[in-house]
């Protein structure tokens, strides 16, 4: 009950945030297109919407890390934390809140970018589903990461950390908008070791109907189990009785 | 019989000591002022009664709840409003109210109709469908005490409430008090002295974590030979030593 409540709350702060919607959706759009239109006048290649769209999907979940973080971050410096810790609101209550009502956001983010790619020329398959829910490990990863860091950082922080950071990482390391395995080499192999390429592998592997390989999906399950955990940590040390 | 009955509570991060053995009983009903200059332990004292920080030594009940061994019970009977304004930005005022009575267990409709009253009873009705983030400090802090007044407690813990308010805006939130008086009782923080004399019952003083004096205004300007509450403050809060 407390849970349903708290998230709702949760899910209508994020989404009545035109800043979650400008960058949430409006980015990752604004990229697809423009990328699209690169595609369409160069001989090569390069951004078929494809190849393209799982890595734009992964790397759009950055900013979800960013719009939670930047939440807690603000429930904390806003003493709206201490209000609800003198509640009988549980640290549980209050992680789940967080976390379960932007799954959803992510899954909507997710489905919004692949109706934008088919509308700029991506095959409608059955095999969009299966490659959006493939990537719903490294949301959970995003969104854990965001949890975690609003916990531990200032609004300042977390826009330096989630905001220019790991959005940056995200960028460089989801193999979005280059192939990571012709640069090769030692970019190549830490990619591979984090979730971000691995998601987008993932992606592109369901939505190309070839054989799915496990490794992929489960270094991103890996991930997404270490940083929920760090982030439950995290939120009862914050939420709970000092 | 006392609401709130504080013994040897203490309080210490590493080597500081913020609260030293406090002992204090608040009656049911009554409203009871905390002074002190910044960093007197006031706030830490409202953060360990309202179960947020565990004392180091010693206890408290409220309503017969410890705040050590039955939390939960304990914040099923208090509500708290935070020094900062502590609301959800992006919410509407009644969404805010009705955020909060859902979290303390009412039904939607029951939400529903305790949010009305509230929005009544602190004339809050013109700004119910106002974002709380675009509000002004004043009405932020109106609905802050709202939200705390949803949880119907029986015991209210006021942390600087008229912090940043103008005349008028605090004078609104004394009649709120005031009409809450021998229903909640009420421990309230503030700098402002003619607040605490107008509003209270009794005055607590601390200096260093420590209280320092306790009783009417009266009582204390008496004890200190002042003519002004200020100056018995003053003279109260600078005193070295304990009690």
């Amino acid at each position: 009950m407390r849970i349903r409540i708290f998230g709702l709350r949760t899910a209508k702060e994020i989404l009545r945030d035109p800043m979650s919607l400008i960058f949430g959706l409006g980015f990752p759009l604004i990229l697809l297109g423009l990328l699209t239109l690169i595609q369409k006048n160069i001989p090569v290649s390069l951004f078929e919407a494809a190849h393209l769209t799982p890595g734009i999907t992964a790397f759009g979940l950055s900013f979800l890390c960013l719009f939670t973080a930047t939440l807690v971050a603000k429930d904390r410096s806003g003493s709206l934390i201490a209000r609800l810790r003198a509640t009988p609101m549980r640290s549980i209550d209050f992680f789940l809140g967080y976390l379960l009502p932007l799954l959803p956001v992510a899954l909507l983010q997710m489905g919004v970018t692949y109706l934008a790619a088919m509308l700029l020329g991506l095959e409608p398959t059955l095999h969009i589903l299966p490659a959006i829910l493939a990537q719903l490990p490294l949301a959970v990863f995003h969104l854990s990461c965001g949890i975690l860091c609003g916990c531990l950082m200032d609004e300042r922080q977390v826009g330096g950390i989630c905001g220019a950071l790991l959005t940056n990482l995200s960028a460089w390391l989801s193999g979005a908008w280059f192939d990571l395995k012709l640069v090769g080499g030692a970019l190549e192999r830490i990619a591979f070791l984090l979730p971000f390429a691995n998601a987008t592998e993932a992606g592109r592997e369901i939505l190309a109907g070839s054989t799915v390989s496990e490794k992929p999906l489960l270094i991103c399950c890996l991930w997404a189990f270490a940083m929920l955990i760090l982030a439950a940590i995290a939120c009862k040390r914050l939420t709970s009785v000092r | 019989m006392n609401s709130i009955e504080i013994c040897g509570l203490t309080k210490r991060f590493g080597s500081m000591t913020a609260v030293d053995h406090l002992d204090l009983r608040v009656k049911e009903g009554e409203c009871l002022a905390l002074l002190g200059m910044n960093g007197a332990g006031k706030t830490t004292v409202i953060r360990m009664l309202s179960c947020q920080l565990c004392p180091t030594e010693g206890d408290a009940l409220i309503l017969g709840n410890s705040i050590r061994e039955t939390p939960a019970r304990v914040k099923e009977l208090v509500a708290l409003s935070p020094q900062e304004t502590a609301v959800a930005p992006n919410l509407t005022v009644r969404e805010n109210l009705e955020l909060i009575a859902g979290i303390c267990g009412a039904g939607k409709k029951e939400a529903a109709e305790q949010t009305e009253e509230l929005l009544q009873r602190l004339s809050l009705q013109e700004a119910e469908k106002k974002r709380a983030g675009k509000l002004s400090g004043g009405w932020q802090r109106r609905l802050s005490i709202a939200m705390a007044l949803i949880q119907q407690p029986k015991v209210l813990f006021l942390d600087e409430p008229t912090l940043g308010l103008d005349v008028l805006a605090r004078r609104e939130l004394w009649n709120v008090v005031k009409e809450l008086k021998g229903k909640v009782t009420i421990l309230l923080t503030t700098h402002y002295l003619e607040e605490a004399v107008a509003l209270c019952d009794r005055i607590a003083v601390m200096n260093r974590g420590r209280l320092k004096a306790l009783g009417t205004a009266e009582e204390l300007m008496e004890r200190t030979g002042c003519r002004t509450f200020e100056d018995a403050f003053a003279q109260l809060a600078a005193e070295e030593g304990k009690t």
